[in-house]
Order: C-alpha cells, then structure tokens, then sequence
C-alpha cells in the first residue's frame, strides 16, 4: 500500500511495518482515549499526552454491517462488502472501537487475541486507496 | 405524587404520506384534551419535542393560537421523559394548572443518517462505516450473551411477543405476528439481530393532559400520579452508542442510575410494579433492560421469557402494547406512547390487552443516544 493515504491525520503511525494508534493519556487521571482529545471526559482538565497505543489486544465484543451504510457519511465504494466491527481491549490502556478484518461473526470469537492492520476502505478516482485501522485475529 | 395525567391521545404510529409530523401532534393534542373532557383553551402552558419538525412549538398552528408559553424539549429517544418530567414540574411547583405534554415525529424510512459532525464525531468515523447506532445493539447483545447465556432462541422469542402482541392492538404499526422460526430466517442485520428483531423508525404523535391532583376530580378521567420521572446520562465507563474507545473497566449505565433514581423518589421497588414499558429497540434490548431496571437478574431472562413471564398474562409484563418492535419509533413520540399504554392499563381499559390483578403501577423506559435514559412510575 505505497500509493495510499489515511482516513485522517493522526489516527496510527502512518506509513510504518509496524503501525500504531495514536490515543491520549490524561495527565492527571491518567484516562487513555482514543483517539487523540483536547480534554479529558473524565476529569475535564485539558493536559493531555500522545500515546501510542498497544498493537495486539483481545476481541470484548463484536457485531456485523451487513448492508451497505447510508452513504453519506459512509464513503466506501459501491460494491459493499459485508464487514465485522467490534472493540478491541488492548491490556493497560483502553478498549478501541474498530473494524475488523474477518467478516463472518462464526469465525469471530469474544475473548480472542487481535492485532492492528491497516486496510482499504475505498480507491479514490486517482487509483490511490484510502486507509484505516483495524484489527485482525491472530492466529 | 407531583402531578395527575388526566387526558391522553396517540395518533397511532406508522406511515401518513401527506401528514406533517406537526398535524399529527395537533391530532395527539385533540385526542387528549377529548379524553380528559376540557378544552384547548383551559390549557396553560405546554411542552413539545421533535426531532423532524422545525420548531416543535409550531404545533399550536394546528391547534390554536392562544398565547399560551411552549417550551421545546429534545433528548433522543429519551423525549418522553424529559416532556413528562418537566410538565409535571411546571404542575408541582405551582407555575400552572393545567399542561399538555406532546411528542410528534416522522422519519424517513430506513436506518437513521446523519451527519456525524453534528453529532460531535469526527468525518472518518462516518466514512469508515463505523457510525451507525444498530452496531451498539448488536455489539451490547453479543457481549451479553457471552456474559449471561442468552440464547439465540431468546432474542427470537422476545420479537415474537411483541409482534403476537401488536396484531391485538389496533393502534400498533405491525399487526401481523411471526413465528420465532421465522424471525429467526429473517436476514442478519448486525449480528446478532435480525431484521424482524428491530423496530424501524416511522411516524406518529402522543399528547398527555396533566394538572394538580387537587384539580384532577373536574376532568374525564380517573387520574394517574405521575409518581417519578427521572432522566440520566452516561458516566466515564458506562458502553454507551458510538464510542471510538471505553476504559477498560465498566460502571453502570445511565438506565441504571435513572431506574435507581426513579424507585427512590417514588418510594417503591421493582417488586411493586404491575405492568412495564421498556426501551425495545431491538429485541436484546428489552432483554438488558429487563435487568438494568432491577425487574430480574442479569441472565435470568433466558428462563423468564421462556416462561412467558414477560407476556401480558406473565409475572412480569412488557411492553403489553407492543412495544417499539410492533410500534416503530417516531422518536419523540415514543416515551409519551408508553404513557398513553400505562395510562390505559391503571385505569382497566385496554380492552384485549388488559393486564390481569387490576394493575396499580406503571413504569416505562426509554434509551438512546449517544447515552441517555429516562425512567418513569406512575401509578392510580
């Protein structure tokens, strides 16, 4: 994925072998959100620190898309996939809602271990993919 | 006991092609003021919600221009709620005698879309596919069955009830029952709901007539107490609609802390309540909500619904005019329908669906997002 560019600035460690999300740790409570905040929802003080979040976690839930999203605000390309979402509870920081890799919920599994992929979520007019975060079982 | 509903009128929800959602809250409006047997004009103040309708207080324009003040009210599927609970405060604190709570709305068919900015969401969560609010019903359920040992069966189960239950009620939407195999054959949605296992957004108006308990003898009706009418939204911890990322440990929801907080300022216990409402969004809804408003525990539903406990002749019966699976949900109309349900129930009069024993209290929930709850008790 050389020729590709990100959802959003500032979501992972963007282009990298080893992506990560980028989340904040509240100074003060030491809340972890992702993504990025200004304030802490927590505490509602405003000194936040980048962190870089865990690359693996385990599967706390889970459900499927399968129809294609009203669109807008859903920008992925016609031919709709069915796709799995869930949260991923990655161990000392915060559980991220993500897409996921495998679609089928019979292969899905609460409580299995995950690890961040970057995928595409649509190919824009100039044959560049747009990419996003998601988690993937290991196997 | 702060307040007496006196008066209540449903424009029965479904599709009106041709029909405002403002018209359809004039007619709510003139159904309860007939119940309660007095008229527009006695009316002092009122309080309205929409969530299609530009300015919910133009719905005088369908009733009557009288000067009278309306205060717009707007929580999500929560609505209700906050219409009751702030009518029967203007009636508690003396600032008017007779006040009409009314929710009216009309949803374009299909999942609800918005623009998750609006929402405070940023535009990737959209374009990702991850903001639509049936992905926190199916990813709450899944996680509860997991937890609790809620069957597949179940959920069927709770989705056959309540449309067995809207084919006997002539103002539901869905009047046509389905079997729980066929529910369970209907195409997944967001796993693990089916399609017959949500309620779909559609159109419709619910109108309430309140005033002093003192005053309550020179209207129609019998009055119900509105006994408690609490609304909560969501903490730190709680799982809550659209959430990029929770902390890793849980605290209760706000369904929770406004059902503890409706029991307290009504001085009784889940044990006291005859017939309940709950927020049915999709059939695991009900399920959940059945224990975070403390009428059972966490994964007793699995043999409770099996019992038939939950239907009208039940121990426990919900959502005896259907619910929102037969009903659908016009979102600001929803909480006052549930009162209009009770209503009929405490004073004996739901015909078919009567709940049996003479019910004395009534309770009705209500949820949505991104994370607000509202819990009601009435009583006779």
């Amino acid at each position: 994925m050389t020729d590709s560019r990100p959802i959003a600035e500032g979501l992972f460690t963007w282009p990298s072998e080893e992506p990560h999300l980028i989340g904040s740790r509240c100074d003060a409570c030491g809340l972890v959100v992702f993504p990025t905040a200004e304030f802490c929802v927590k505490c509602s003080q405003q000194r936040l620190s980048a962190v870089e979040l865990g690359r693996r976690g385990t599967l706390w839930t889970f459900t499927t898309q399968q129809f294609r999203p009203p669109s807008p605000p859903y920008m992925g390309d016609e031919s709709f996939q069915p796709f799995a979402l869930g949260y991923v509870a990655i161990d000392g920081q915060c559980m991220v809602e993500a897409r996921l890799t495998e679609a089928d919920p019979e292969k899905l599994r609460i409580g299995q271990e995950m690890e961040l992929q970057i995928i595409p979520v649509r190919t824009e007019e100039s044959g560049r993919a747009v990419v996003t975060f998601a988690f993937a079982p290991v196997d | 006991m702060k307040a007496a509903i006196v008066g209540v009128g449903l424009h029965p929800f479904g599709r009106y092609d041709g029909k405002s959602a403002l018209q359809m809250g004039g007619d709510a409006i003139r159904l309860a003021l007939a119940d309660a047997g007095c008229q527009w004009s006695d009316v002092q103040a009122a309080y309205a919600g929409s969530f299609e309708a530009t300015n919910a207080d133009a719905v005088v324009s369908q009733i009557g221009l009288t000067g009278l003040p309306v205060r717009v009210i707007f929580n999500g599927c929560a609505t209700g709620n906050a219409l009751l609970a702030s009518a029967a405060e203007a009636i508690e604190h003396g600032e008017h005698d007779v006040v009409v709570a009314v929710g009216m709305d009309k949803h374009p068919r299909g999942a609800f879309s918005a623009d998750p900015e609006a929402s405070g969401h940023p535009d990737w969560y959209g374009e990702a596919g991850l903001f639509l609010t049936t992905h926190y019903f199916g990813m709450k359920i899944n996680r509860y069955m997991h937890e609790f040992g809620i069957s597949h069966q179940t959920l069927a189960r709770v989705a056959a009830k309540n449309l067995r239950i809207g084919e006997m009620n002539p103002k539901a939407w869905r009047r046509k029952a389905l079997s729980e195999e066929e529910i369970l054959a209907s195409p997944m949605l967001n796993y693990p709901l089916r399609q017959y296992m949500f309620c779909g957004p559609d159109e419709g108006a619910a109108a309430v007539v309140l005033t002093r308990p003192q005053l309550a003898h020179k209207f129609a009706q019998p009055p119900v107490y509105v006994r408690a009418a609490e609304l909560r939204t969501r903490r730190v911890g709680a799982f809550e609609l659209m959430c990029t990322s929770l902390p890793l440990d849980r605290v209760d929801g706000p369904t929770q802390e406004a059902s503890r907080a409706a029991f307290e300022e009504a001085g009784i216990g889940p044990e006291d309540v005859n017939v309940i409402q709950l927020q049915d969004t999709d059939a695991g809804s009900e399920i959940i909500h059945m224990a975070e408003n403390g009428f059972c525990a966490d994964g007793d539903q699995e043999k409770l619904v099996a019992a038939g406990d939950t239907e009208i002749g039940g121990r426990l019966p919900i959502n005896t005019d259907g619910g929102l699976i037969a009903n659908g949900e016009p979102m600001a109309a929803s909480g006052l329908r549930q009162v209009y349900e009770l209503v009929h129930q405490l004073r004996g009069a739901a015909g078919d669906r009567q709940v049996p024993g003479d019910p004395s209290v009534g309770y009705a929930h209500l949820y949505g997002a991104p994370g607000a709850a509202g819990c009601a008790i009435l009583s006779r």
